[in-house]
């Protein structure tokens, strides 16, 4: 049998911690025992693998899901998915959600007064490419406000949910757009301990990627956690 | 070498684009093995459930083999078991996965690791998900499990699944307080 070969866990003040006062709803939802350290067997470096065939081609141009075009501004959000060491996570699915230009959600406990568009779910899908590459195209979501504390808005914001190729290399996030005054007032942003791992969070705008005449560009990269060195005994 | 991406939480309106297939019940028509149901809660640190959650399962088969080009080996293949589930909570906080009983599995120490779910905890208000393990409550293989070894005697009870009816199983998700399930760092 081969030997497995396990993940990196992540370094200390990459992630938010579980109990950030300023973001209200973690005050009774955090756990308060310390998580259990436990090694990562055959259970933890498998996980689950969707298949091409649950991705149409169109669940990845969310201004083409409806008979009309959404409202708001047309993007292109192109990127990669990389690990630690740089390496392409390939065939690998990727989910987004977001709020329309308005910055109201197509769901029915979204009770912000902003107007739902008929031409804009918010909803996609794609599969990386062999080289690790994806490519959504979309409308830029509006900020909006929400109950945490005397006018709180959210920063524009696209969650994102990636699986890679073991349990452990689930991430979900949110992607945030360049020079937002409200990111430095966001709480859920700035859980995030330090500049250097926020940042990571912001799209760059990239003239490149801009399509003359029809969109804006945005460049987005993740890096999903890396092999560790060490076999372990399968 | 490149740093990872931070998480951030899925927020409340992950219900527009996740849950996806295959959802709650994991059993094709042809799957092998014993079918199970479990049942459970998501509650809070004041004893409130949470009506925006989501767990995320993922299970061996049901001769402990996982479907992932890693797990290489003699052990069948199930063509009709992924072995993944994704769930949202209902308004009331309540899951119910219609799964399999999984077998065995190998342990990185040599032996067998007693049978077991991995469990994906995701929520407004979790600003990275939590993990946590189900286990069978007939299963000798627990005594010597290397997990739950990890796990002092008073906590494990939280991560053994209780039966309710043959074949039925309750296990309650609790995030905080008076027995808070036991959540791994992985």
């Amino acid at each position: 049998m081969t030997p497995l070969v396990g993940y990196r866990r992540p370094a200390p003040g990459v992630h938010p911690p579980r109990d950030y006062g300023a973001y209200r709803a973690t005050q009774w939802r955090h756990p308060k025992e310390p998580l259990v350290i436990i090694p990562q067997t055959l259970s933890e470096i498998t996980g689950p693998i969707y298949g091409h065939d649950k991705v149409r081609s169109t669940d990845a141009d969310l201004t083409s899901q409806h008979p009309g075009a959404p409202l708001g501004e047309r993007i292109v959000v192109e990127g990669r998915v990389l690990d630690e060491d740089g390496r392409p996570v390939r065939d690998s699915l990727i989910e987004l959600w977001q709020a329309n230009a308005a910055g109201r959600y197509a769901h029915k406990n979204d009770t912000h007064g902003a107007p739902l568009d008929p031409n804009f779910t918010g909803a996609g899908r794609t599969m990386t490419d062999s080289e690790g590459f994806y490519r959504f195209v979309t409308i830029k979501p509006g900020a909006y406000p929400w109950p945490n504390h005397h006018n709180a808005w959210r920063p524009a914001h696209i969650h994102f949910s990636l699986f890679g190729p073991s349990f452990l290399t689930r991430l979900i996030t949110q992607m945030y757009f360049p020079g937002d005054p409200l990111l430095p007032l966001d709480p859920i942003f700035n859980s995030v301990p330090g500049e250097r791992a926020q940042r990571r969070l912001i799209a760059a705008f990239d003239l490149g990627l801009t399509q003359p005449g029809r969109a804006l560009g945005f460049r987005f990269d993740f890096v999903l956690r890396g092999r560790d060195g060490t076999p372990m005994e399968p | 070498m490149a740093e990872v991406t931070p998480f951030q939480t899925v927020g409340p309106f992950f219900g527009i684009a996740l849950p996806f297939e295959p959802g709650d019940t994991l059993t094709g028509p042809h799957v092998m093995g014993s079918r199970i149901i479990i049942e459970g809660q998501v509650r809070d640190g004041e004893g409130q459930p949470l009506p925006d959650a989501f767990i995320e399962t993922w299970q061996a088969n049901a001769v402990g083999r996982y479907r992932h080009p890693e797990h290489q080996g003699k052990l069948l293949p199930d063509p009709d078991f992924t072995g993944f589930g994704r769930l949202p909570t209902d308004d009331k906080g309540w899951f119910t996965l219609v799964s399999i009983r999984p077998g065995r599995v190998r342990s990185p120490s040599g032996g067998f690791q007693a049978p077991h779910i991995l469990v994906s905890v995701l929520a407004r208000g979790l600003l990275t998900r939590l993990v946590t393990r189900i286990y069978f409550p007939d299963e000798a293989t627990n005594a010597s499990d290397p997990v739950l070894q990890l796990v002092s005697p008073e906590r494990r009870p939280t991560l053994i699944a209780q039966p309710i009816a043959a074949d039925r199983y309750r296990f309650d998700i609790v995030l905080q307080g008076p027995g808070e399930t036991v959540f791994f760092d992985v």
